[in-house]
């Protein structure tokens, strides 16, 4: 069963990150991904530019509406997600405590709608 | 000589939740389970009128709703691809299955109704509907909550289950601790909403025993969990006394003036034996020492009086090991009633002021100890401040006389 964990923080925690931090981060979220990898859960991950850097687009009735910015302007913004297969919740569940992001963030834990 | 449908009343009360749980456990499909059980329970009620009840009536309604389940799972496949055939037709019961061969997946089926990942307002709703096979609408009167919202609830929560993949299984050794402390607030829960809505709710909505019936199941699943038997204690002394809390006219009787010749002794002892057996498998905490509170009121019966040391004692430990304002408010109530209302009101003094400015068992305990000093305008003030809060009107009515005794019944 496949779960998608999406990461959410506040990304003023992050504004004035030092490349060394940034660098130490990513070695958590490394040994993070190989924990994954060799508990053979992993499907897939992605990190996020800020949500400044987002674009929205819908088409309605035929026209295309660009838009600037994130869907919703939150405190807290989607930073990145991470796709697990595991055999339930509870699994998932232990799999997003361990993630890095749990500790400042908020993970929020959707089980996949898409037939096997 | 009972019926046939008197037989299937009394298996729905039995073995609904049993059939339920095994029929889920696989899929943790719930609403399939529930339909395939209920139209079991339908063919059991016209085929044991005409043929006689079968040997073995759980297996017989176990194999029914087995089969029904896999047609359900067959046409909604089949529906995709080709016409239904006659072979899909819905067979013949197999063979009834052994008694002794259904395992009981309730403890389970509780575990997965009060799964942190359930929304805590659905928890007990969620157990008395699968486990006791409550409908939606008895739940919904007994939670003062409109039918189709609860009916929604329950809706949702089920779909979580299966969707989220919650699985029919006992939680890690290292969880048990607050998975099992979350199942046995939704006990608790649905025996505490029905307590407090004891007077508006007629007598056929009562679930009170509903709730005594999932802690006396719990406990015989876990009999060495001491909370477990502890909380099946607790609910046991307070049923007890249920009948003895209304006097004439549906009066409000505190426990110190109930008649105890209303306590029903068959649960009294039963609820002894509990406490017993849960103090011999040591560690003591909060359902444990709320039902030796209880105990302490019950033993009146033995000695004549009531050992209000005693239950100052025991509120000490449940003060340490359940630091809610409702423990504390207690806590104060003893040591009034022990070492005189100064004592008292110096314990109510020093709970943070923001807990009790809106927390009703306080202002009527302050308005208590306040008059039992003779402070009779501070007495009349606090006296006041409860009976706004009161929602129950037997006990407002209850406030309303005693506050007539510490000022002119006209001001309040």
């Amino acid at each position: 069963m496949r779960y998608t964990l999406f990461l959410y923080n506040n990304e003023a925690d992050f504004a004035d990150a030092s490349p060394d931090q940034i660098q130490q981060e990513m070695a958590v979220y490394g040994a993070y991904i190989d924990a994954l990898k060799q508990a053979g859960v992993f499907v897939d991950t992605d990190w996020l530019q800020p949500s400044a850097t987002a674009t929205t687009i819908s088409l309605r009735d035929g026209s295309r509406r660009v838009q600037d910015g994130p869907y919703a302007e939150t405190k807290e913004q989607l930073g990145g997600y991470f796709v697990i297969d595991v055999p339930d919740l509870d699994a998932a569940l232990v799999w997003a405590e361990k993630c890095p992001s749990a500790k400042y963030g908020i993970v929020e834990v959707r089980p996949s709608a898409m037939p096997a | 000589m009972t019926t046939p449908g008197e037989r299937v009343a009394s298996l729905a009360r039995s073995s609904y939740g049993k059939l339920l749980s095994v029929l889920a456990a696989p899929s943790g499909d719930i609403a399939a389970a529930e339909d395939a059980l209920g139209f079991a329970f339908q063919r059991a009620l016209e085929t044991w009128s005409d043929r006689g009840l079968p040997d073995n009536p759980e297996g017989w309604l176990l194999t029914v709703a087995r089969n029904r389940l896999r047609d359900a799972y067959k046409s909604a496949h089949s529906r995709n691809r080709v016409p239904l055939d006659a072979d899909t037709e819905m067979p013949a019961p197999a063979e009834p299955v052994s008694v002794g061969g259904i395992p009981d997946k309730r403890l389970e089926l509780m575990f997965v109704c009060a799964h942190p990942a359930i929304h805590a307002n659905v928890r007990a709703p969620l157990m008395l509907q699968t486990v006791l096979g409550l409908d939606t609408k008895r739940i919904a009167t007994a939670f003062l909550a409109p039918a189709p919202a609860m009916a929604q609830r329950l809706v949702r929560a089920k779909r979580k289950i299966r969707e989220a993949r919650i699985r029919f299984d006992l939680p890690e050794r290292s969880e048990m601790p607050g998975r099992l402390d979350a199942v046995l607030e939704a006990v608790y829960g649905a025996y505490a909403i029905d307590w407090d809505n004891a007077d508006g709710v007629p007598a056929v909505d009562d679930l009170s025993g509903e709730a005594v019936y999932l802690a006396d199941l719990l406990a015989g699943l876990m009999p060495r969990e001491p909370e477990v038997l502890g909380l099946a204690a607790l609910l046991s002394f307070s049923a007890a006394r249920r009948d003895s809390r209304t006097g004439p006219g549906g009066a409000y009787v505190p426990l110190a003036d109930q008649d105890m010749a209303r306590w029903d002794a068959r649960k009294l002892a039963y609820a002894e034996g509990l406490l017993q057996q849960a103090s011999r498998t040591g560690g003591i905490a909060r359902f444990q020492l709320e039902a030796a509170i209880q105990a302490v009121h019950c033993d009146r019966r033995r000695t004549g009086q009531t050992d209000w040391p005693a239950v100052a004692h025991l509120y000490e430990g449940l003060v340490q090991v359940d630091p809610t304002v409702g423990a504390a408010v207690g806590r104060a109530t003893a040591i009034g009633m022990a070492y005189g209302a100064r004592a008292g009101l110096q314990i109510l003094d020093g709970i943070d002021p923001a807990l009790v400015s809106g927390f009703q068992p306080a202002w009527a305990t302050r308005a208590h100890l306040l008059r039992a000093l003779d402070r009779r305008p501070e007495a009349a003030d606090a006296y006041r401040r409860a009976i706004a809060l009161t929602v129950n009107a037997a006990h407002r009515d209850y406030l309303v006389r005693q506050a007539a005794t510490v000022t002119d019944a006209a001001e309040i």
